[in-house]
């Protein structure tokens, strides 16, 4: 019994850091229609910034949730400048252009990023281990958990919740459902999409990098995060369909389950499991959990 | 390029390589074998371009076979060229039947992550199992015979590299044969319009699967190929900076000519050689921004823009766009 | 045995009906139109019969056997063809490399063979079907570089490119002008004729249908309002389908 609920708690856990690192990779999708490869660069300078951030600020201060609070504004400068500088300077010029050349683009954004990262930051790793041990612990089924995941749970919900008021109850919400719906008719209605491009790029640009910069306290930053997170947030959204909010939270709950599963079953399948879900799902249904259904007209 | 220049373009360019074969100093030609195998890769990853597919995993093929023929010659003994080929082939044509089951249904960056998520988790794989691969050590691969014949080291060097050329030869033959075979077309059909092709009464999936097939194949022999040479493999074979490099060989080559992906390939290898000597933390930098520049301006690559230039100048500065 | 025979052929999209127990046979050496206004399922009615679509409830038998759930390319190697609305051409290849393609992916499996698309009999016989049709003086060029009226044309070469049985035509003449119309149906059904080749045809202008086809079948909200021969159906043009009839002539 314990075990269970030990199972479900990392489980959750998990998936929470999952939805909030792929679902601004989900929202950009669904508005814009280009799998940003360059997701995983984002997360990657979130995460740096948010670790050098928070090493500064706990050499001159002591006070614990003001570290939180530099993670969060260094995730929100810093994905918003990336961002900003990403869609203005590279994606646009791609805009209406083969999807095979929007891919490749975002893998190239991706490739300078990579090395650019290193000659920046160096290859040496940055630990910012306070947010995460300043907390100390609660205790689940018998099991000490940082306190600290809690705040992630939190920030996932959070930023779950704010996407979907902001999607459904704002004004410009409902103009980025229309992009969504019908690009073509929402610019014949006189809908400035590239505005809507810009908000909704820099809004994904922003969730990468916060779930970098919240992740940066548990792990030691180092050059190739990128990767890793690009193909997990991927996988992620497509078991749920990509483009559908609702999707990337199943889809993080269902991978972060089997994970913990496998953990506590069979440890040497745990690299794995995100991709045996992926794989599953697919085979079963090909277009994921909440497919955007498009038909071609002929 | 009409079929007799297009010949002698090939006679030419083979003289050429087989003199160099013999005078190159050790260093170049080992760099030009290690550039012909990859090349394999490329021509593989430009047939599924031809079909409007990215595969950002394509490693994961070269990398199967060049573990499977460390596992051969080392497990069972077996030290023929030829042999471990012909394995290291098979193997990577096995995992391009079972991943291509899944991927051909799939098209654009659904393709193109998918191939990306196999070949990472294929790198897992790789790492973890360190009792049979070495993890991240890799494994030794002891020098081959070729056709029996064992060579000391200074001929082993060009007969390794004769033998590359060899299995390029046949196979640059062999695709032009599929390039301009209905199956050839088909694909190039596929990139435009899969509509009509299926009212063609052609199944798309199947001809996607074929061309995965045959590409991982092309992967495979490369990634055989490249163990003699190097005599040493580690996971990185199968890492995505090695299935962005091929990427990015295939792209500035572009997809219409066979040689432009040699060339490609030479050239690549070169200037990473380079690259990595006398500036650290630049390459996929350069890659990334090179790319940026070819897709924006002439998607064909250099290739297509030479082909343009040459028309344009012909028909007297009228405008072409672009062949992809 | 019918070659084609449909029956109690159902399909929504949500609240649209799109096919209402639709019946239709057509037999071998038929030439028949297809009328109707915009939105009365004609061509979806095609998009069901080719495997486009899988209809929510019917038989669809295609001679004497039952096709529904087939894929359309699975349709197409049993002997049927069909054009587009809208052209559906490979536009970077060349007219004739569109044709080559058609007829060899038409003829035989030869995803499969080695022999190059370009071999001279193949080349010949493309020739002479874009000559029929017209097409033979701009073989050379993209077929995205090529007018739309020639476009819809190249478009139905293809599909009689794979020498079907039976042969849709969505619309031939849609894009081209009211002058040039006839003259280009005549040139394409005096080639259809040649080979006697079943042909359905969908068409907006009743002057048309009149001229070409043998039958003629009135398509109003996913149901067959009439089937006959067209000068009996416009007699009876004072009665129900009378409302169909002004809609679609104008």
């Amino acid at each position: 019994m314990n075990n269970i609920l030990v199972i479900m708690a990392d489980g959750v856990l998990f998936a929470s850091w999952l939805f909030l690192v792929a679902v601004g990779l989900t929202l950009i999708y669904g508005v814009m229609r280009i799998l940003n490869i360059a997701h995983g660069s984002l997360y990657t300078i979130g995460a740096y910034t948010g670790a050098v951030f928070v090493i500064a600020y706990c050499q001159k201060s002591n006070w614990l949730p003001g570290s939180y609070l530099v993670l969060l504004g260094a995730a929100i400068l810093a994905g918003l400048i990336l961002g900003t500088i990403m869609e203005r300077g590279v994606l646009r010029w791609f805009y209406g252009k083969e999807v095979v050349l929007q891919l490749l683009s975002t893998y190239a954004i991706f490739l300078i990023l990579e090395d650019v990262y290193k000659l920046v930051f160096g290859v040496k790793p940055y630990y910012a281990y306070k947010p995460l041990l300043g907390a100390g612990n609660f205790i689940i089924g018998g099991v000490n958990y940082p306190r600290y995941y809690l705040i992630l749970f939190f920030m996932a919900v959070l930023a779950g919740i704010l996407l979907w008021l902001f999607i459904n109850k704002t004004r410009f919400g409902k103009l980025v459902l229309a992009v969504i719906h019908d690009p073509e008719i929402s610019l014949a209605m006189g809908i400035k999409i590239d505005r809507v491009y810009i908000v909704a790029f820099s809004l994904g640009a922003i969730l990468a990098a916060l779930g970098g910069a919240f992740t940066a306290p548990m792990i030691a930053v180092v050059p190739g995060l990128a990767v890793e997170v690009i193909v997990i947030s991927f996988a992620v959204v497509i078991i749920g369909g990509l483009g559908s909010f609702v999707g990337a939270g199943l889809g993080a709950l269902i991978v972060g389950l089997v994970r913990s599963f496998a953990v506590h079953y069979v440890p040497a399948l745990e690299l794995f499991t995100v991709y045996f879900v992926m794989a599953a799902v697919l085979l079963i249904r090909p277009q994921g959990l909440f497919p955007t259904k498009e038909v071609r007209k002929i | 390029m009409n079929r007799t220049s297009q010949q002698t373009t090939l006679i030419v360019l083979l003289g050429f390589m087989v003199v160099l074969g013999f005078i190159l100093p050790d260093w170049m030609r080992y760099l030009f074998t290690v550039a012909l195998c990859k090349a394999f890769v490329v021509l593989g990853i430009v047939i599924l371009l031809r079909a409007g597919l990215v595969s950002f995993g394509h490693a994961l093929f070269f990398a199967a076979a060049a573990y499977s023929v460390a596992f051969s010659a080392n497990l069972w003994g077996i030290r023929e060229a030829l042999v471990l080929i012909i394995l290291g082939v098979l193997a990577s044509l096995a995992l391009a039947a079972i991943i291509g089951l899944l991927v051909a249904g799939y098209r654009e960056i659904f393709f193109a992550m998918l191939t990306l998520a196999f070949s990472m988790a294929f790198f897992g794989v790789l790492v973890k199992a360190y009792k049979f691969t070495g993890g991240t050590d890799g494994l030794h691969i002891p020098s081959p015979t070729i056709l029996g014949l064992q060579f000391s080291p200074e001929i082993s060097s060009i007969a390794k590299y004769f033998l590359t050329l060899f299995c390029l030869l046949i196979v640059v033959y062999l695709i032009n044969r599929l390039v301009n075979s209905p199956f050839g077309y088909t694909l190039r059909a596929v990139k435009e319009n899969e509509i009509r092709v299926s009212y063609m009464g052609c199944s798309v999936r199947k001809a996607v699967y074929l061309a995965f097939l045959i590409s991982g194949g092309l992967a495979g022999l490369g990634g055989s190929l490249i163990t003699f040479d190097v005599g040493h493999i580690d996971p990185y074979l199968s890492y995505w900076t090695t299935s962005g490099e091929f990427v990015f060989v295939a792209l500035l080559s572009g997809t219409g000519n066979v040689f432009a992906c040699l060339g490609g390939s030479v050239f690549v290898e070169f200037i990473k050689t380079y690259a990595f000597k006398y500036a650290p933390y630049t390459w996929q930098m350069v890659l990334g921004g090179i790319m940026l520049v070819v897709i924006l301006f002439s998607p064909g690559g250099l290739w297509a823009l030479y082909e343009n230039l040459r028309r344009r100048m012909k028909m007297g500065g009228k405008k072409f766009d672009a062949i992809t | 045995m019918p070659l084609l025979e449909v029956k109690d052929l159902s399909m929504h999209f949500d609240a649209i009906v799109a096919a209402d127990n639709l019946n239709v046979t057509v037999d071998a050496g038929e030439v028949v139109g297809i009328i109707g206004p915009n939105g009365a399922g004609k061509t979806t009615f095609l998009n069901l019969v080719t495997g486009y679509l899988k209809p929510q409830k019917g038989r669809i038998m295609l001679m004497g056997k039952d096709i529904v759930g087939l894929r359309p390319h699975e349709i197409t190697a049993m002997g049927v063809a069909r054009s587009f609305q809208m052209p559906q051409l490979f536009l970077e290849l060349t007219v004739l490399e569109n044709i080559l393609v058609a007829l060899a992916t038409g003829s035989s499996r030869s995803l499969h063979s080695w022999r190059p698309l370009k071999n001279k009999e193949r080349i010949n016989e493309a020739h002479e079907i874009l000559d029929r049709l017209g097409l033979d003086e701009m073989h050379n060029r993209l077929a995205g570089e090529i007018p739309e009226g020639d476009r819809k044309l190249l478009d139905v070469a293809m599909a009689f490119a794979l020498k079907p049985k039976l042969l849709f035509m969505d619309e031939p003449t849609s894009g081209v002008s009211t002058e040039d119309k006839f003259q280009v149906m005549d040139r394409l059904m005096n080639v259809l004729n040649q080979s006697e080749v079943t042909t359905v045809f969908i068409e907006h202008d009743m002057s048309v249908v009149r001229r070409y086809a043998k039958r003629v079948l009135v398509f109003n909200e996913g149901k067959v309002m009439a089937d006959g021969h067209p000068e009996a159906i416009l007699k009876k043009e004072t009665q129900s389908i009378q409302g169909v009839e002004i809609k679609c002539c104008k």
